[in-house]
């Protein structure tokens, strides 16, 4: 009865989730779209004409993976961190709060609504640069699990700031000073290949570079980096954040007084 | 019987340091219609943010129909609803869909919400209302959406922080006459109030609380009988052109159409209306210069006051 209940409550909170960022889908939806199209053409068509080939590849094939991990990134740290946030400033998470939904359930709902929105803007990206470049996927699996994973691992990363979070401006201080620099230099654009060593031992220590590459991995087959390392970084991520964000949910931080 | 809610030396101290709760104890019984009254900042409602768990305690014990709230939270969060003082919903969903979604937040199904939020926005007056935003609602709206969202599960205890705050005198009694409907169905309701003519009207026990303690907590009818003295105003048929001398009574000329008088509960009032009458004085009207309760809660929380 207890797991019925539990699987109802987190199908519920997935559903409004959904349904918050459909029912918002020009703030949600179509800046990554138009955003996205707009590297397709300038970087890729027009720049990267000129710079031929990176790891052996069409410089638009070489950063069309990194392209799409930035959105399902992006996308899925910003709807928790956004909606959670909403949550707290409207007093709404007391709704949940009062009832019998137990913390775990809570804070995998908000993960998995943004889950579906990195995926479902990472997908929108995808379908978008088809117009572009051919893509062929060189190992699904490990296309899939990496793109799910790195959702996972943005997502409770927004659900922890969302818990910090006191004002609006809070709420955009991670994306943009740490977020983005760490995606920009994460080998989306280039291949560490390209850095003088020292750069690449820092880069290293970036982990969006071990998502991109492996996500680029799936689709083209290169890697700068060890596969089973990089998704055991991302596990040790996942589940450091995990532990973090439900220990903080349990006791109240930034909810309760 | 168990009790619907057993409070046990609850502490509050909040970060800044303010004390809001010193201990208090309360218990709540079964079917009761009860008022938690007292001055703003008197500790209502940290008590109960404390009950809903929205508030960490700092110590004491709260047992929801037997239910620890620190060791089966399940049990007693699915006995209450609650219904708090701020609106506190999203502003940008439709009130069907916050509804309905609160019944999931209880393990309801699909079929069970939708049949429970459709009574309940029907008995509220809400079913026209249905698939507007809420934040297009009126105030009164806003405050019964926030109630059929707390019975949504069909709770046994139903907490209400100022049910009634800024709805209009109409809509004040349909909400009452709805509360008192639920009660005599069998549930247990807690309010807080500001309007006191409200508990007065509608509860059986009262507790009174005043800068984190419990001042009183009996039956209203034996609160109501510690009231010994009570004001009367006499609205006069002529004007009067200097005070009446009425042996025995504490009087107050205003205006000079208008009587103060305060009654003590000893004397009654035929002997005020036999003076008057020995000099002429034509009484055209008479009434309470407060209500009851408030005249009791005023003199309570000024005697704390002045200790």
């Amino acid at each position: 009865m207890r797991i019925q209940d539990n699987s109802i409550a987190l199908m519920t909170i997935v559903s409004r989730e959904i349904r918050r960022f459909l029912r918002i889908w020009a703030q949600t939806l179509l800046p990554p779209a138009i955003t996205m199209t707009l590297y397709f053409i300038i970087f890729g068509n027009l720049i990267g004409s000129r710079i031929g080939e990176m790891d052996g590849y069409d410089y638009m094939e070489f950063i069309v993976p990194g392209l799409i991990m930035m959105s399902v990134i992006t996308n899925s740290y910003g709807n928790v961190v956004s909606s959670f946030y909403s949550a707290k400033f409207q007093r709404h998470v007391e709704e949940i709060m009062v009832s019998p939904v137990p913390a775990s359930i809570i804070l995998i709902g908000y993960v998995l609504g943004g889950v579906a929105r990195g995926l479902g803007v990472g997908l929108i990206v995808t379908l978008l640069s088809l117009f572009f470049t051919d893509l062929q996927v060189h190992n699904l699996f490990v296309v899939v699990a990496v793109v799910f994973l790195t959702a996972v691992l943005f997502a409770l990363g927004g659900f922890i700031n969302a818990i910090f979070a006191n004002s609006f401006d809070d709420v955009a201080i991670v994306p943009t000073f740490v977020l983005t620099p760490l995606t920009y230099l994460g080998g989306v654009f280039y291949s560490i290949q390209l850095l003088p060593e020292f750069w690449q031992g820092v880069s290293m220590a970036n982990p969006i570079l071990y998502m991109v590459n492996t996500f680029r991995y799936g689709i083209l087959g290169v890697s700068d980096i060890d596969l089973s390392f990089a998704f055991g970084i991302i596990l040790v991520f996942i589940v450091a954040l995990y532990s973090f964000a439900l220990h903080l949910l349990k006791t109240g931080k930034g909810i309760r007084h | 019987m168990t009790q619907a809610l057993s409070i046990r030396g609850l502490r509050k101290t909040y970060d800044n340091g303010f004390e809001a709760l010193k201990g208090i104890d309360l218990e709540v019984q079964q079917g009761d219609f009860f008022a938690l009254l007292g001055p703003n900042g008197a500790g209502k409602s940290t008590t109960l943010g404390i009950v809903s768990t929205l508030v960490n305690k700092t110590a004491g014990s709260v047992l929801v129909f037997g239910h620890n709230l620190d060791t089966d939270s399940v049990a007693a969060k699915k006995s209450m609803g609650v219904v708090p003082q701020e609106f506190n919903f999203n502003q940008f969903e439709q009130v069907r869909d916050i509804v309905v979604t609160q019944a999931g937040y209880y393990g309801m199904s699909r079929g069970e919400a939708n049949d429970s939020a459709d009574h309940y926005l029907q008995a509220l007056g809400l079913w026209d209302k249905r698939h507007t935003t809420a934040r297009m609602l009126s105030g009164g709206m806003k405050r019964r959406l926030m109630i059929a969202r707390a019975l949504i599960h069909n709770p046994k205890l139903l907490i209400l922080d100022e049910p009634t705050a800024g709805v209009d005198i109409e809509l004040r009694r349909s909400m009452w006459e709805f509360l008192q409907r639920l009660n005599e169905a069998g549930t247990t309701i807690i309010l807080t109030t500001h309007y006191l003519e409200e508990a007065e009207s509608l509860c059986r026990n009262i507790a009174i609380i005043d800068r984190g303690e419990i001042r009183a907590n009996t039956s209203k009818r034996e609160l109501l009988s510690q009231l010994n003295r009570e004001t009367f105003v006499l609205d006069l048929a002529q004007p009067l052109q200097q005070l009446p001398r009425l042996e025995g009574y504490s009087i107050e000329l205003e205006g000079d159409h208008t009587l103060l008088v305060e009654v003590d509960k000893s004397q009654g009032l035929n002997e005020l209306f036999a003076q008057l009458q020995q000099q002429d004085i034509q009484v055209a009207s008479m009434r309470n210069k407060t209500n009851r309760l408030e005249e009791l809660f005023v003199r309570l929380v000024e005697k704390n006051l002045e200790s």
